[in-house]
C-alpha cells in the first residue's frame, strides 16, 4: 500500500478509514464473531478424540467413518437427489415467471410480484408448518418407493426457492435490448427462434446464478424439510440433527465441514457468475 | 424551376417497390402517424426526415412489421404486407443500436438470417463471408461483438440485413451513434453501398444534413404527417409549406397579404415593409390570401448604406436595416439585421467570409440595405 505523509492533513477518503485502528478492530472482531464457530467445526473434525471437546491430537478417521455411515450417506444422496430435482424445476419455473414479468402487462401485476417473492421473505417455520398441513389436507400418499418418497421435500424446496431464480432471471432481464430480439425476429425468427437465439441466451447467467442459489437453498434447508421429511426420506441436515441429538461426535463435524466446502463453493461461483454479468452489463 | 430540379430525379409512379396508403398508428391517445401515404421507388434512396416525436420512426418499425398499423396499408411488390409479421417480409432493418446479437461471432451474426430460414450451412457461410467483403470487414469473422469498435458494430448489422437480400432495407438513425467525422465517412460508405448493392434503402433521420447529403428524396415528417416529398434540393429552395421551410437550413419569413398578380409575378404586401415585394414562382395564389414570404439568409445581399436617404418608397425587395448583431461560423457570418421596430422584425442575412483582411465587413450598429431577386423568395400559404 502507497502511504501519502501529507495524508494527516486532509480529510480521509471514505477507504482510507480502512487505515485506522478502530475501523480495523471492528472489521477484525466481525470476521472473528462470524467465522470462529465455523473455523472450529472443520478444525474439530480432525480431532482425535471421541467427545470431541478437548484437542487430542489430528486425524482423518471421522471422515473414513462418516463415509461408512450408511445412514449418513443415504441422507446425503436423498440431499442431492433432491437439491437437483428442485433446482431443475426452480430454474423452469423462475425463468418462466420472470420473463412473464418482464414481457408482458397484466392486471393486478404488482400484487403478482409480490406473491411470488413471498416465500423469500416468509419465516421459514410458517412455511414448513404450512407444507405439513398441506400435504396432511391433500392425503399425500406415504411408504412410495424411492426415489417417490422425496416428492414432498422436493415441492416444497421448488416452493421457496423458484422466486429466488425469478428475482435474479428478472434482473438479468432488464438489461436486454429488447432491439436484440427484434433483429432476431426482422432477420426471420420466429417466435420459439426468437426465445430460443435472442432472450435466453441474454438470460443464461441469471439462470445459471439463480440455479446454483436454488441448489445451496435446497441442500442446506432444514426447518422446512423438517417438516416434510418421513423417516424414509432423511436429508443430510435432518441427519445431522438426529445425530447431535445422541452425541456431538468429530464425525458430525466431518460431515457438516464437507456440506460448509459444498455450499460455500456453490455460492461463490454463483457470486462470481453475477459479478461477470454485472461488469458485462457495464460495458 | 420546379419541375428542372426533380427532373434528374425518377418521378413517382415510375416502379413503386413500396406503396403506402393512408397509414395510422396510434398509441392510446397519441397519433403517432396519421394518414400517411408515400410511394418509395425501387433502387432509391430514400430518407424520413423529422423532428424527434414526429413518428419516423413508429413509419419505419410499421414497414418492417415490428408494429401493427392502425389502419392505412403497406404494399411491398404489390403484395399487401399491413398484417404479415416481421419474420416474413422482405425487408430487413439496421437498428439504432446495431442490435448486434453478444453471444455470437461476426460471421454467426452475419449468417444468422440464413441459418434460422433453413439454409445450408455452406451457403449460409459463404454468403455470410461474401456480405462481410462487401462492408469491407473481411477477416473479422471469427471475432466476438465485443471486440469490435461502434463503426465496425454497425458494419456488422449492415451486413447482417443486406446478406438475406431484401427488397428493401430498413435504416435506424444509423450514423447518430458514430462521431462527426466517421458519420461523414460512413454517408459516403452508405450510398456508395446503396449503388452497390441497388436495394433501396430507407433511412429515419433527425439529421438534415444526412437527409440532404444522402437521399434521392426526402419526406419530411412533423407530428404524424407527411409534410412534402421531394428531392433534397428541391426540398431547400422550393419548400410547400413554412415548417418545411423552417425545419430545411435557416429561413426568414415575412408575413403578408397577396395584392396582385401579372402573369409569372405576384406582388405581396408584407407587415413589415413599406413596399410590396415581388415575387415569380410557378405556384401562384389569388389577391387577398394570406401568405408567408421564405427568403434563405444567403439569398439576401447586404450592402452598406452610405449617408443621405438612399431607397425609395417604391424600390421593391429592398429594405433598410440595422446590424443588431453578428455570429462569426468560420465560413459564413450570420447578421441579425433589424428592418422594423418589431419583436419578428429581424431578419438574418448569411455573408460569406471572402477576405482575411476584413475579417469584419460590417460591424454593429451599421445602416445597411438589404436586397434580394424576385425568384429568391418563396410564397407559401400554409
Amino acid at each position: 500500500m502507497k502511504v501519502r505523509h501529507n495524508a494527516r492533513r486532509i480529510q480521509p477518503g471514505p477507504l482510507e478509514y480502512t487505515r485506522r485502528a478502530w475501523m480495523r478492530m471492528i472489521l477484525l472482531a466481525t470476521f472473528v464473531f462470524l467465522y470462529t464457530p465455523i473455523a472450529t467445526l472443520v478444525a474439530f473434525s480432525f480431532n482425535d478424540s471421541r467427545r470431541n471437546i478437548v484437542w487430542r491430537g489430528f486425524t482423518t478417521k471421522y471422515y473414513e467413518k462418516a463415509l461408512a455411515n450408511d445412514g449418513l450417506i443415504e441422507a446425503f444422496v436423498n440431499s442431492l437427489s433432491i437439491a437437483f430435482v428442485s433446482t431443475f424445476i426452480s430454474i423452469i419455473l423462475g425463468a418462466m415467471t420472470a420473463f412473464m414479468l418482464w414481457r408482458f402487462r397484466f392486471p393486478l401485476k404488482p400484487l403478482y410480484e409480490g406473491a411470488v417473492t413471498l416465500p423469500i421473505v416468509i419465516p421459514e417455520i410458517c412455511m414448513g408448518v404450512a407444507m405439513l398441513v398441506f400435504f396432511a389436507r391433500i392425503g399425500w400418499p406415504t411408504g412410495l418407493p424411492w426415489p417417490l418418497n422425496l416428492g414432498q421435500i422436493a415441492i416444497a424446496h421448488v416452493s421457496f426457492s423458484f422466486p429466488f431464480v425469478a428475482v435474479v432471471v428478472r434482473a438479468r432481464l432488464a438489461s436486454f435490448n429488447p432491439e436484440i430480439a427484434e433483429a432476431a425476429r426482422d432477420l426471420g425468427a420466429g417466435e420459439w427462434a426468437v426465445m430460443r437465439d435472442a432472450v435466453i441466451p441474454h438470460m443464461r447467467p441469471g439462470l445459471l446464478a439463480g440455479g446454483l442459489l436454488a441448489f445451496t437453498l435446497s441442500l442446506d434447508d432444514f426447518v422446512i424439510t423438517f417438516f416434510t421429511s418421513g423417516p424414509e426420506s432423511v436429508t443430510f441436515p435432518v441427519k445431522v440433527y438426529s445425530m447431535v441429538r445422541f452425541s456431538v461426535t468429530p464425525e458430525v463435524n466431518a460431515a457438516s465441514t464437507v456440506l460448509v466446502v459444498i455450499t460455500v463453493t456453490v455460492t461463490a461461483l454463483a457470486l462470481w457468475i453475477q459479478n461477470k454479468q454485472s461488469s458485462e452489463a457495464r460495458g | 424551376m420546379t419541375g428542372d430540379l426533380g427532373s434528374e430525379n425518377r418521378t413517382p409512379a415510375d416502379k413503386a417497390i413500396i406503396r403506402i396508403n393512408s397509414l395510422s398508428k396510434n398509441f392510446g391517445a397519441i397519433q403517432a402517424v396519421d394518414g400517411v401515404s408515400l410511394e418509395i421507388q425501387a433502387g432509391e434512396f430514400f430518407a424520413l426526415l423529422g423532428p424527434s416525436g414526429c413518428g419516423k420512426t413508429t413509419l419505419l418499425r410499421m414497414l418492417a412489421g415490428l408494429e401493427t398499423p392502425s389502419a392505412g396499408s403497406i404494399v411491398i411488390d404489390g403484395e399487401d404486407m399491413s398484417r404479415v409479421p416481421a419474420n416474413r417480409r422482405p425487408v430487413n432493418t439496421v437498428f439504432q443500436s446495431y442490435a448486434v446479437f453478444p453471444h455470437l461471432s461476426v460471421l454467426d451474426n452475419v449468417g444468422y438470417g440464413l441459418k434460422v430460414t433453413g439454409i445450408r450451412a455452406a451457403e449460409v457461410r459463404d454468403r455470410a463471408e461474401a456480405a462481410l467483403d462487401l462492408v469491407k470487414l473481411e477477416g473479422y469473422g471469427a471475432r466476438m461483438p465485443d471486440q469490435l469498435s461502434g463503426g465496425q458494430r454497425q458494419r456488422v448489422a449492415l451486413a447482417r440485413a443486406l446478406v438475406k437480400r431484401p427488397k428493401v432495407l430498413l435504416l435506424d438513425e444509423p450514423l447518430s451513434a458514430l462521431d462527426a467525422k466517421l458519420r461523414e465517412a460512413m454517408r459516403h460508405e452508405l450510398v456508395n453501398l446503396q449503388e452497390t448493392v441497388g436495394i433501396t434503402f430507407i433511412i429515419v433521420t433527425h439529421d438534415q444534413e444526412e437527409a440532404l447529403s444522402m437521399a434521392d428524396r426526402i419526406a419530411v415528417m412533423d407530428r404524424g404527417c407527411v409534410r412534402q416529398v421531394a428531392p433534397p434540393a428541391q426540398l431547400y429552395e422550393f419548400p410547400t409549406n413554412r415548417f418545411v421551410a423552417d425545419f430545411i437550413g435557416s429561413v426568414n419569413l415575412l408575413e403578408g397579404i397577396v395584392s396582385a398578380v401579372d402573369g409569372a409575378e405576384m406582388t405581396v404586401q408584407a407587415a413589415l415593409l413599406a413596399a410590396p415585394l415581388r415575387i415569380v414562382q410557378d405556384k401562384r395564389f389569388v389577391p387577398g390570401t394570406k401568405v408567408w414570404v421564405a427568403i434563405r439568409p444567403e439569398k439576401i445581399n447586404m450592402t452598406k448604406l452610405e449617408t443621405g436617404p438612399t431607397l425609395r418608397l417604391d424600390d421593391n425587395n429592398q429594405v433598410e436595416g440595422i446590424v443588431e448583431e453578428i455570429t462569426y461560423l468560420g465560413d459564413f457570418s450570420i447578421y441579425h439585421v433589424r428592418i422594423a421596430d418589431r419583436p419578428e422584425g429581424l431578419v438574418k442575412v448569411a455573408v460569406p467570409n471572402f477576405d482575411r483582411a476584413t475579417l469584419r465587413p460590417f460591424i454593429w450598429e451599421d445602416r445597411v440595405i438589404l436586397r434580394w431577386n424576385p425568384n429568391s423568395g418563396v410564397v407559401l400559404d400554409s
